[in-house]
């Protein structure tokens, strides 16, 4: 099987397994390797948590079924490979919906967990493993652990959100939510400046389950932060509408010689979507499918940013100095003229991560693609840390390909205690690169 | 509702299309060697929304075991409409040329056995004077070539079985589906460099899907192999010794 054929979502950096295997049943114990082991779900991790250049790739798409389902309960048991979107094929013409969703439904259940994901229900809902309620693992040794919040607990906690690295995640089992039908009531208002903002999720956080916001990260000045804010709630049954779009989507047929989104795009493009209604605010029903995965109408839509790829910045900066930290993390990109023009900002909630390794905690949360334009961009990431370092913040990993070594461990607290659970037998680039001491961001800089 | 019998049901050629089935609340019983795999392809396929899925181990290379299996098929889903043999083995053409006792095996699975089991099937379903019977054979079969001759003569042979087995059945209203994949992504190609011309599994299920359910009589999935075959099929000897296929 040929190696580029699983990349990470980023195309940056390549990927260069020295073999992969894929399972074609749910395995009771781990493949024989002589080389570091990794599980590659679908692939829609940004950065280079998927990756295992040189060692060996489990393709666990083919883990791919159910195992249970309780239509009364919500409860679905399922085999890792599992995409959320094939669970949300079959809950929700049964009145259920996944409890956390992410902005692609194209994600396994397995990745969901190892990077301990969430969504626009953060505030209230938490992260994905917080309604993961069992999961099995099998460990280098032989060992086979079934992992609960209760049971295990210790395994469970380094399993979600720990990056695949603490054994092969063959299965698991979730709390599905309760809806009535599958469209979603939206509320879509304008606001000028970052205060506006803040003041919008105060006031809509309580009675909104889902808030996110878009953010136009080529303004500066006193339009710093401005964009439109998207609150919704799952809308009360209102009889048979058709779905508006299936599966097969348009797909992004090639990787284009340049990237897109350049200097020259990357403002109009932002301005033209600011000025895209000319009503402040509106209201309408939406099915949820574009509503929550308005990017996965078009498949591939990462080759939009040519061949060197793009990297993915999200980070988390403590509420306390929030407005302040989110503002200049603004104000260096716009003034750098990077970015592109899927900016997200949303206020995370206090309900606590259950992994070790989480990446989500109170305060607010910024994600920005960049196309790999090389040593600039590395550059602006490496400064971008730097503020949210000084503001006690966080990087996501499952977007990064590039934080030193130094920033990941003040990221996260954890990480000594994490790796007494990490099996010996796994790796991936992501977890070299940010256990090197050498690596300081900057020394593998290159297009 | 149908009533389905899959044999090697394990295939993942076969999951797939069984998955199409069971969306509509179709009800099947699946034969495979692994008793595990069958398990979890059974519970798979029940929470997908299958009416009904019971299975049985079975090696098809036994013919012996083909009736009573039959049977018991019959007696679990209240009596059979539709049959899709799926099972096969590519065998490694260097084995097979260099032994004759491993070329009889490769035609042992793909054809002997398969054909034992079509018979059956037929009789039965000729008395009761309606079904549909589907087998997975192969482009393989359209020409011998000497990259894969063993495998490829024996889905050609059943690929005339079944011809013949169409037309015997015709007046009785049995329909006969010959099922030709091309080259697609699965265990039994896991050895291979994947080019343009594999296919998933999930659209040969698919295709095979919609053949079982229209009566198509040959299908070649994905489409395009028809074209391709047929352009093979018509090269001249004197290019076709030529080249590499």
């Amino acid at each position: 099987m040929s190696a580029s054929s699983h990349p990470s979502w980023g195309r940056y950096p390549a990927s260069r397994p020295a073999q992969v295997q894929r399972p074609g049943a749910r395995p009771s114990a781990l493949p024989a390797t002589d080389t570091p082991v990794l599980a590659y779900g679908n692939g829609r991790s940004y950065g280079d948590s998927c990756l295992n250049n040189d060692g060996t790739l489990l393709d666990m798409g083919s883990l791919d079924r159910f195992i249970a389902f309780d239509p009364a309960t919500g409860v679905i048991e399922c085999e890792a490979g599992v995409l959320l979107a094939d669970i949300l094929e079959l809950v929700v013409p049964q009145g259920w919906f996944l409890p956390v969703t992410p902005g692609t439904q194209f994600v396994s259940v397995g990745g969901a967990i190892a990077n301990d994901v969430h969504g626009k229900n953060h505030h209230m809902a938490g992260t994905f493993g917080c309604h993961v309620r069992e999961l099995e693992l099998l460990r280098s040794d032989g060992s086979t652990l079934v992992c609960t919040p209760d049971y295990n607990a210790e395994w469970f906690a380094a399993t979600v959100g720990g990056l695949g690295l603490t054994g092969l995640l063959t299965r698991a089992t979730i709390a599905l939510k309760r809806i009535e039908g599958p469209h979603m009531d939206v509320d879509t208002l304008r606001f000028s400046n970052l205060d506006e903002f803040f003041q919008l999720s105060a006031a809509s956080d309580r009675d909104y389950e889902y808030t996110v916001a878009w953010v136009d990260c080529s303004a500066r000045g006193a339009n710093l932060g401005r964009g439109w804010f998207m609150r919704a709630n799952h809308k009360p049954a209102l009889g048979q509408q058709p779905d508006p779009r299936k599966r097969g989507g348009p797909t992004f047929p090639f990787v284009t010689p340049v990237s897109m989104i350049n200097p020259l795009t990357l403002r109009p493009l932002n301005t033209l979507y600011f000025r895209r209604k000319f009503k402040p605010r509106s209201r309408d029903t939406q099915h949820y499918q574009p509503y929550f995965y308005p990017l996965d109408g078009i498949k591939h839509w990462n080759r939009a940013y040519g061949p060197n790829g793009f990297l993915q910045y999200q980070c988390v900066v403590p509420h306390a100095d929030a407005r302040d930290a989110v503002a200049e993390l603004l104000e260096r990109i716009a003034a750098a003229g990077a970015g592109s023009f899927l900016s997200v900002l949303k206020v995370f909630g206090d309900v606590q991560s259950p992994g070790l390794m989480s990446f989500p905690r109170p305060g607010v949360t910024l994600a920005l693609d960049f196309p790999n334009r090389g040593r600039e961009t590395f550059e602006l990431l490496e400064a971008l840390d730097d503020v949210v370092r000084a503001a006690g913040g966080a990087v996501y990993p499952a977007k990064d390909a590039r934080m030193s070594a130094a920033a990941f461990s003040e990221y996260f607290p954890n990480l000594e205690r994490f790796k007494t659970f990490v099996d010996p037998a796994f790796s991936s680039n992501f977890w070299r690169r940010v256990t090197d001491p050498h690596n300081d961001g900057k020394s593998k800089v290159r297009k | 509702m149908r009533k389905i019998l899959i044999v090697g049901a394990t295939s993942t050629i076969a999951e797939q299309t069984a998955r199409c089935f069971v969306a509509s609340g179709d009800a099947l019983f699946l034969t495979g060697r692994n008793e595990a795999r069958l398990k979890a392809i059974a519970d798979d396929l029940k929470v997908r929304g299958a009416s009904n899925v019971a299975t049985q181990v079975m090696d098809a290379d036994d013919l012996s075991a083909h009736a009573p299996m039959i049977d018991a098929a019959e007696a679990a889903l209240g009596g059979l409409d539709t049959v899709l043999v799926a099972y096969g083995t590519l065998p490694d053409q260097q084995a097979c040329a260099a032994d004759p006792a491993a070329a009889v095996a490769a035609w042992h699975t793909n054809a002997v056995s398969v054909v034992a089991l079509l018979t059956d099937i037929a009789n039965r379903f000729e008395r009761q004077g309606h079904g549909t019977i589907a087998a997975i054979s192969s482009v393989a079969g359209d020409r011998g070539r000497a990259s894969n001759y063993v495998y490829g003569s024996a889905k050609a042979g059943l690929n005339a079985f079944m011809d013949g087995l169409r037309h015997r059945l015709f007046k009785a209203g049995v329909q006969v589906v010959t099922i030709r994949p091309g080259m697609v992504d699965t265990p039994m190609t896991a050895d291979f460099d994947k080019g343009p011309l594999f296919a998933s599994p999930e659209k040969v299920g698919g295709d095979i899907h919609k053949a079982i359910e229209k009566g198509t009589a040959v299908c070649y999935t994905p489409g395009f192999w028809r074209l391709i075959m047929t352009i093979i099929t018509a090269l001249p000897r004197a290019i076709f010794h030529r080249t590499g296929l």
